[in-house]
């Protein structure tokens, strides 16, 4: 924000400052589950999927002979939990961000073009839109990686092919209303091509609605991929994901409360502070929601 | 009215006929549907007669248009695994997903009006802050965390309720509770929208002028005018509830179609799995069909629109 506009808003400032503490504190967390999810490989204190037998669902701050301490308990395989949860933020996130990113382009591409071309194209790519948007995507997601088989590509292409056409939607109505903006035909008539127009003129002046979408679905994402995983249909065992350390837990829920609770807890908190953070940033961006 | 809802109807043929048509794609993304019709481990000769029997070894158009054609006879294919109608095995199921399916929109009515209600009338309050959080955190909660954590504190702590399985009616609470929540969110946030809407308009200012006070113009006038883009969501979320039922019956062992969606695609019995995505589809699309004509009835302007 430019210094101007920081002037003119002087007057309901301390209102921005409120809002913009738990923005600092949603960040602060986002940006601490990434860090420790990045760091993984070297703050984790054991092997992910190292079993000892001898340690089996053992609860938080239990000490080992050997001197090792497991702060957050082990599951049922006497792996450490707090490990596997370390490892399993790096799937949950490398999940989300490679569908969303996939559905972002599969979308935002179609969306433009329907827009730009109009015609058949229009009509063909809109009506596949409705389509999608009338099975639920849990169900064909579910229903494609269990036809698929489970694996790490193909539940982020899975996730990336049944969500892109929310994203086109908004490419699209975004797309026509810039489309008719003098600049655009200016530059049509200096004799700029098609993608060009898009891509350096469209697309900057779409993005932030589109921004929006991505937050959101950011967030959905997660959620899938751990219900996925949960279900079985996801990341496979022993590679550790959030989702599945909890259907292990779900078993175990009488005897070990800590094998649902610490990687339930965390992917709560994650959803919960992408949720934040998409609200505040449709508040900022989105004109239709500054009144409210 | 009969053009709008004519309209309408063509357009949830139209999804109906490409739903259709994605559950035949995808069912042939892993190159050979036999494969996915037959228990592990059977024997080559038996996939091969299998294949010739249920047509896949004809042309991909051919199988097409006579799977269109079963299915417009309401045949749904005969399980492989369990040798009787796939749909018998879903029909089974279907009145345990309704009872939950129910149970959930009534939490998720509720409590989610009322939410969404105060909400809208204590704009800016502490009360608004504080239900906001429990709106947002009913929204980031997935279904299988909430329905362990209720499993962990009402089923195994405190023991006041049963955990897993159908039967008296107090089995149907906890799931009910956790497939409820988020659309518990869902409501709360379009009954709050709603709400602040129609409490910016020019009538509300009239009626406050003349001294009426904000309960009762709310009671009188707004809550009707709000109703119809509530009315719209609560047909669509009952799609949402549908879908969501797969994870919550996992979670509870509750014995409806979602479970049974999952134990399917474990015993590699696609047929049923192919029936139960058909059908929570259609309801899907019913219900939105449902929710635009209500919408239209409710609202002439938007029937006048087109």
């Amino acid at each position: 924000m430019s210094a101007r506009a920081m002037t003119a808003r002087r007057p309901v400032r301390r209102h921005v400052r409120r809002v913009a503490v738990s923005i600092v504190i949603v960040g602060l967390i986002l940006a601490l589950i990434l860090g420790l999810a990045l760091l993984a490989p070297w703050i984790a204190p054991a092997d992910p999927t190292r079993q000892v037998l001898m340690m089996r669902l053992k609860p938080p701050g239990t000490l080992a002979a050997n001197g090792q301490l497991y702060l957050l308990g082990t599951d049922d395989l006497g792996r450490d939990l707090l490990s596997r949860i370390l490892f399993g933020a790096q799937v949950s996130l490398a999940v989300a961000t490679l569908s969303v990113l996939v559905s972002t382009l599969v979308g935002v591409a179609l969306g433009m073009i329907a827009a730009w071309l109009r015609g058949w194209v229009e009509v063909a790519i809109m009506r596949l839109v409705d389509i999608m948007l009338s099975i639920p995507a849990v169900l064909l997601a579910v229903l494609t990686v269990a036809v698929l088989g489970p694996g790490f590509f193909k539940l982020i292409l899975v996730l990336g092919l049944t969500r892109w056409p929310r994203y086109t939607r908004v490419a699209y109505g975004q797309t026509l209303q810039v489309a008719n903006l003098p600049y655009i035909k200016a530059s049509e008539l200096a004799g700029a091509g098609s993608a060009r127009i898009l891509l350096r003129h469209v697309l900057p002046n779409i993005a932030g609605p589109l921004l929006i979408i991505v937050t959101a679905e950011f967030g959905l994402m997660i959620l899938f991929e751990a219900g996925l995983s949960f279900l079985g249909l996801g990341i496979q065992p022993p590679a550790p994901s959030w989702g599945s350390i909890m259907s292990v837990g779900r078993q175990y829920v009488e005897r070990a409360w800590w094998i649902v609770a610490f990687p339930g807890g965390c992917l709560f908190l994650l959803v919960f502070s992408v949720n934040v953070m998409g609200d505040w940033l449709r508040d900022r961006l989105d004109p239709r929601f500054r009144a409210r | 009215m009969a053009r709008y809802v004519a309209g309408r109807l063509l357009q949830a043929a139209i999804a109906v006929f490409g739903v259709l048509t994605i559950v035949f794609v995808v069912m042939r993304f892993s190159g050979d549907p036999t494969l996915l019709l037959v228990p592990e481990g059977a024997s080559q000769e038996y996939v091969d007669a299998l294949r010739v029997e249920l047509g896949f070894d004809r042309p991909v158009v051919v199988q097409y248009v006579d799977y269109l054609g079963d299915l417009l006879r309401l045949d749904f294919g005969v399980s492989v695994v369990q040798r009787i109608p796939a749909f018998d095995i879903v029909a089974a199921r279907i009145p345990y997903t309704v009872l939950l399916a129910a149970g959930a929109l009534f939490v998720a009515i509720g409590v989610g009006i009322p939410v969404g209600i105060a909400m809208a009338i204590r704009r800016g309050g502490w009360l608004e802050r504080a239900l906001a959080g429990v709106v947002l955190t009913g929204q980031s909660m997935p279904t299988f965390l909430s329905g362990i954590l209720l499993i962990l504190v009402f089923g195994v702590v405190l023991g006041w309720l049963p955990t897993s399985g159908a039967g008296d009616l107090d089995t149907l609470v906890l799931p009910s509770v956790a497939l409820g929540a988020l659309s518990m969110a869902t409501f709360a946030r379009m009954a709050r929208i709603a709400i602040v809407d129609e409490l910016g308009k020019d009538y509300v200012r009239a009626a406050r002028a003349r001294g009426l006070s904000l309960a009762g113009i709310v009671g009188r006038h707004v809550l009707r005018n709000a109703a119809i883009p509530v009315v719209t969501v609560a047909a669509l979320e009952i799609g949402n509830l549908l879908a969501g039922a797969v994870i919550v019956e996992t979670v509870f062992a509750w014995p409806g179609i979602g479970q049974l969606a999952i134990q399917s695609i474990q015993s590699r019995d696609f047929l049923v799995v192919q029936v139960i995505v058909l059908l929570i589809s259609f309801v899907y699309v019913a219900t939105s069909l449902l929710a635009d004509v209500a919408y239209g009835m409710l609202d002439p302007r938007i029937r006048l629109a087109r």
